[in-house]
């Protein structure tokens, strides 16, 4: 138990120390690769303007999941009710991600404006589809068993929906909302680089056109742990509801 | 638990085909109420599909099957699959009393904590069925069976994956609380037909039909050495292989 804490940490310091040692012994100047120490600083010197960006892509994360979530969700579930609205949504949903959210970038900013909305827009773009993907298909393979049993049993359509199909699809809802997890950051920090007045995204764009480096780096440090802790806790919920779902790996 | 009035089942003129293929044609089968009756076949003769018609699981070809008194069978039967087909998310308590929660009904925690008790699992009430064995979870099934408190109860080799020990107990359980309720379990087992079924019909052939009933003498659940059940087994192996070969 304590190396599985300990090994991201001394991985982490590895790679510090070999950063480290690239700026002390090469002659790579600061604004290509400014040192740890030089990030540090940064980060300290400018807490302020990064606290606030934080607080403002955090925002637009959490909200991107939330309602993306809800969207891929609400998508799977009618697809499941509905093989006429599957036919007609599924193309529009292969459309909507054969598009690279990159480029519907400024289309969103023109259109939901420099604040908020265009980034949740966004973040709710890159995150539906893997939650709709995989609770569909969760929804969809239900243990034939299982279902059968509950038809002996006098089950309604909607009852086997809500007290078969929705819990055998949960683990494969959840493997989306790891997957959604991970790539929420994508959408919010591409709308700030695009057109914004806060967010980390905004402030690298400035940071990079006045040649922070150290600045830039900071951002991308609070952006990663921020990712990487919202996905451990995203992991630790789902472990938690699904319980009753062990994993078979790990053992023999 | 003897029940007089539980209906018999009777299958008139079956037919299943899939495509051009035909799995049976015209079967025709009466079980009588409150008899244990065991379908016997090799994997592939449609035995699955003809319980899954008389669950009312799948639509047949043609051919009808009804209640010997005349009502429908649906509403009647309580079925058993292959596997235990517990719920990994409920308890198995919640498992037992998984009928009324699928019909929206209120649970009756006491009976199905009552019925637990009678198969050996009243300490496992709060347990997952992934913290059982497979034994134990067989027993839950049964239990959940016997919770639905149907006539009829319908069986498809559920006792296949157990290991030879554990089968032959959970046989003489299901044997012992299903007795005088009209049974059909369908197995490729001889043994477990033997022990088990008042009468035995074999399904076999090419479009497979039934033989005529063969009557086991004796009580089920019968002891393994019981003289009569060897000589049943030896003739069913008999028939069974001929068949094969043909």
């Amino acid at each position: 138990m304590m190396q599985q804490i300990l090994r991201p940490f001394i991985t982490l310091a590895g790679l510090i120390l070999l950063w480290w040692a690239l700026t002390a012994f090469t002659s790579l100047p600061p604004y290509m690769l400014p040192s740890p120490v030089a990030v540090a600083r940064a980060l300290v010197a400018q807490r302020e303007t990064l606290l606030g960006a934080t607080a403002t892509t955090f925002a637009e994360i959490i909200l991107g999941l939330f309602c993306g979530t809800i969207l891929g969700a609400a998508l799977a579930l009618g697809m499941v009710f509905s093989p006429l609205l599957q036919r007609w949504l599924m193309p529009l949903l292969l459309l909507s991600q054969a598009i690279p959210v990159f480029a519907l970038a400024p289309l969103l900013v023109l259109w939901f404006g420099f604040g908020m909305a265009s980034k949740v827009v966004m973040a709710v773009l890159v995150i539906f589809f893997p939650v709709t993907a995989s609770f569909f298909d969760g929804l969809r393979r239900a243990d034939r068993g299982w279902l059968d049993l509950a038809r002996t049993m006098d089950a309604s359509p909607w009852a086997i929906l809500r007290h078969v199909r929705l819990y055998a699809a949960l683990p494969a809802f959840g493997s989306g909302l790891r997957v959604a997890t991970a790539i929420a950051p994508i959408g919010a920090i591409i709308g700030e680089w695009v057109g914004s007045s806060a967010g980390l995204g905004y402030v690298m764009m400035n940071a990079n056109a006045r040649i922070q480096t150290d600045v830039m780096f900071s951002a991308l440090t609070i952006l990663s742990v921020m990712a990487i802790l919202l996905w451990v806790i995203v992991d630790r919920v789902l472990k938690r509801v699904l319980y009753w779902a062990p994993e078979t790996t790990g053992g023999p | 638990m003897t029940r007089a009035g539980c209906p018999g089942i009777v299958v008139d003129k079956l037919t299943l085909r899939f495509g051009d293929r035909t799995i049976f044609e015209t079967l025709d089968l009466t079980i009588t109420g409150g008899e244990f009756v065991v379908l016997l076949g090799t994997s592939g003769v449609g035995k699955s599909s003809l319980l899954k018609i008389l669950a009312g699981l799948a639509t047949p070809s043609g051919g009808t099957v009804r209640a010997s008194d005349g009502r429908p069978l649906a509403g009647r039967i309580a079925y058993m699959g292959q596997t235990d087909l517990l719920y990994p998310w409920l308890t198995v308590q919640q498992n037992v009393m998984l009928g009324s929660r699928l019909r929206g009904e209120k649970a009756d925690a006491e009976r199905a904590l009552h019925l637990l008790q009678r198969v050996g699992l009243g300490e496992r009430a709060k347990a997952l069925p992934g913290e059982l064995s497979g034994g134990m979870r067989q027993r839950t099934a049964i239990a959940r069976t016997l919770y639905e408190d149907r006539p009829i109860v319908l069986m498809d080799e559920p006792f296949s994956a157990l290991d030879t020990l554990t089968r032959a107990r959970i046989q003489e359980l299901a044997a012992e609380l299903l007795e005088g309720r009209t049974a059909l379990l369908i197995t490729h087992d001889p043994f477990e037909a033997c022990r088990l079924g008042h009468h035995l019909v074999v399904l076999s052939g090419h479009p497979a039909t039934l033989g005529a009933p063969i009557l086991v003498p004796g009580r089920p659940p019968r002891a393994p050495d019981d003289p009569h059940l060897l000589e049943t087994q030896g003739h069913l192996m008999r028939v069974l292989t001929e068949h094969e070969t043909e």
